[in-house]
């Protein structure tokens, strides 16, 4: 017979699961993030300073913040920055407000999950800025356009993740709460709104995404006021640095709301293990 | 400090009968449980163990039959706590908050949050009333749930499988933690467990049910604190063990002996 050796790896060493320390927050991480958008500035000034491109086509950073300095002085940007502020605002009150209450009511009974899901999921697959025609016939240019097509557009993302949220609550924590006696208030406010809170602020965060893109197009096509007012006008006269100025703006406070959101979202959800950073 | 607990609520159960669909969990049960008693269920998985303590804790109404708790008046949600497999503790509230669920409707008394440190004292967790749950490991998370069944100082424990996913170090430390509480404030206890050994070391009764039905019902005369190297304890594990496995295993025995 012949010699049976048995012959076991011996560095089969078991692997080591080594999670990477997750850095998040400190001074170097954030500061990397910040490089790539830098060069680019920089690239961008070294081509238009040296006549690569064309103040007709692309204006450089410079001549951007020149122009910002100027509007700032006669006080039109300030003004124009404010109005489609407000209009964010007032849209994504009113639309995430009604998706929210929405949500809520079709997430908690039956009844008004039959008689309403159904209508609003149709309601969903028209592109709301396919209604800027009928907007127009209906309000003219008016405020009221603006508001009705951003509160359409940020209603659905709030809406359906209200939905989700309220409906993905964990059945055993809900039993559980049931069983300790709570009552439906008690129920609401402990166990299934904080349970929902993650998926609502991810609502929030796609409709202030919604919000920005609706308003851009509207304040485009059908307004008096507003950066993308400004930015129509701006074209008119060839002023190109205005209207990079207004895109950049657009840009500004798009990061402004999406940065406050999370902050946001970082204290409420501070219970969150995905929001726990290790001491 | 209360230092006079409630004592313990009798449990009747009475022909209840319970199906889900086709499927009859439970044939006219009878079961009666003095008060301060502290019985363990066994059975296989789906005889209707699990089904019976959720009928016990009103978790779930009976189709047929009654099962009472107490005096006449009593709710179960306000006299019995049940502990489930899982900790089942809020993730967005605190250790200490999440004792104060236990409390129900007196949550907000003021002494609410002095009661729910002293019921994470009982059980050994009171320097981690500031936490969040998901810092604790699975034995803590259990020891949360069981301060906020307690602090209410229920007169009703119902445990569902509570130890089942603990591993075995902890488990036997849960167990001590268990005993050592219900010899102190005598509630009722009523635990289901698949372990046969974890019923032994527990309960003062052993009540087996096999296809909705109690097939056997033995009381358990051994001194407390009970160790599983005990030869009776591990002959009565051996009596019900064969019993819950069938015959073949008796004859196995026997081919040994």
């Amino acid at each position: 017979m012949s010699d049976v050796t048995l012959d076991f790896p011996a560095t089969a060493s078991t692997p080591v699961a080594s999670k990477p320390a997750r850095k998040r927050g400190t001074w170097a991480g954030r500061g990397v993030g910040w490089a790539l958008p830098l060069a680019l500035l920089a690239l961008w000034q070294g081509a238009a300073s040296i006549g690569w491109i064309g103040d007709s086509f692309l204006p450089s950073p410079l001549a951007v913040i020149k122009a910002a300095w100027r509007l700032t002085l006669t006080g039109e940007l300030p003004r124009n920055a404010w109005v489609s502020f407000l209009r964010a605002i007032a849209g994504l009150v009113v639309g995430g407000g009604i998706g929210f209450a929405l949500g809520l009511a079709n997430g908690l009974s039956r009844l008004s999950f039959n008689v309403t899901d159904s209508t609003l999921q149709m309601v969903r697959n028209i592109p709301h800025l396919a209604l800027i025609p009928l907007v127009i016939v209906w309000f003219g240019i008016e405020e009221e356009a603006k508001l009705f097509l951003v509160a359409l557009g940020v209603f659905f993302p709030v809406y359906i993740n209200t939905l989700h949220g309220v409906r993905g609550v964990d059945p055993q924590l809900i039993e559980m709460a049931r069983s300790y006696g709570f009552d439906r208030r008690r129920l609401f406010r402990r166990v299934i709104l904080p349970g929902a809170l993650p998926s609502l602020f991810v609502g929030l965060r796609f409709a202030l995404g919604v919000m920005w893109l609706t308003l851009i197009v509207a304040e485009t096509i059908a307004a008096q006021s507003g950066i993308g007012y400004m930015a129509m006008q701006a074209r008119e006269f060839m002023q190109i640095d205005v209207v990079v100025l207004s895109i950049l703006i657009y840009a500004l406070l798009g990061k402004l709301a999406d940065s406050a959101t999370r902050a946001w979202e970082r204290r409420c959800l501070s219970w969150h293990p995905a929001f726990q950073v290790k001491a | 400090m209360s230092l006079v607990s409630p004592p313990g609520a009798p449990v009747v159960a009475r022909a209840l009968g319970k199906s889900y669909g086709d499927n009859v969990v439970l044939r006219g049960l009878d079961l009666d449980v003095p008060a301060g008693q502290f019985v363990a269920i066994v059975g296989r998985s789906g005889c209707g163990k699990s089904t019976l303590l959720r009928l016990i804790a009103g978790l779930e109404a009976p189709d047929a039959g009654r099962v009472a708790l107490g005096t006449q008046d009593e709710r179960p949600s306000d006299s019995a706590r049940v502990m489930f497999q899982e900790p089942r503790l809020l993730p967005w509230a605190n250790v200490i908050d999440n004792v104060t669920v236990g409390l129900g409707a007196g949550a907000d008394r003021r002494d609410g949050r002095a009661r729910a440190i002293e019921a994470l004292d009982r059980v050994g967790l009171a320097d981690r009333a500031g936490e969040w749950p998901s810092v604790l490991s699975g034995g803590q998370k259990q020891r949360v749930a069981l301060a906020r069944a307690l602090v209410s100082r229920p007169r009703l424990l119902a445990l569902d499988e509570p130890l089942g996913a603990l591993d075995a170090l902890t488990r036997i430390e849960m167990q001590r933690l268990l005993e050592s509480v219900w010899l102190r404030e005598r509630f009722t206890a009523i635990l289901v467990t698949h372990d046969v050994a974890e019923a032994i070391t527990l309960a003062d009764r052993i009540v087996l049910i096999e296809k909705g039905a109690i097939t056997l019902d033995v009381r358990v005369d051994l001194p407390r604190p009970r160790r599983h190297t005990s030869p009776d304890a591990a002959e009565l594990e051996a009596r019900i063990l064969a019993r819950l496995l069938g015959e073949t295993v008796v004859e196995f025995r026997d081919d040994r002996a």
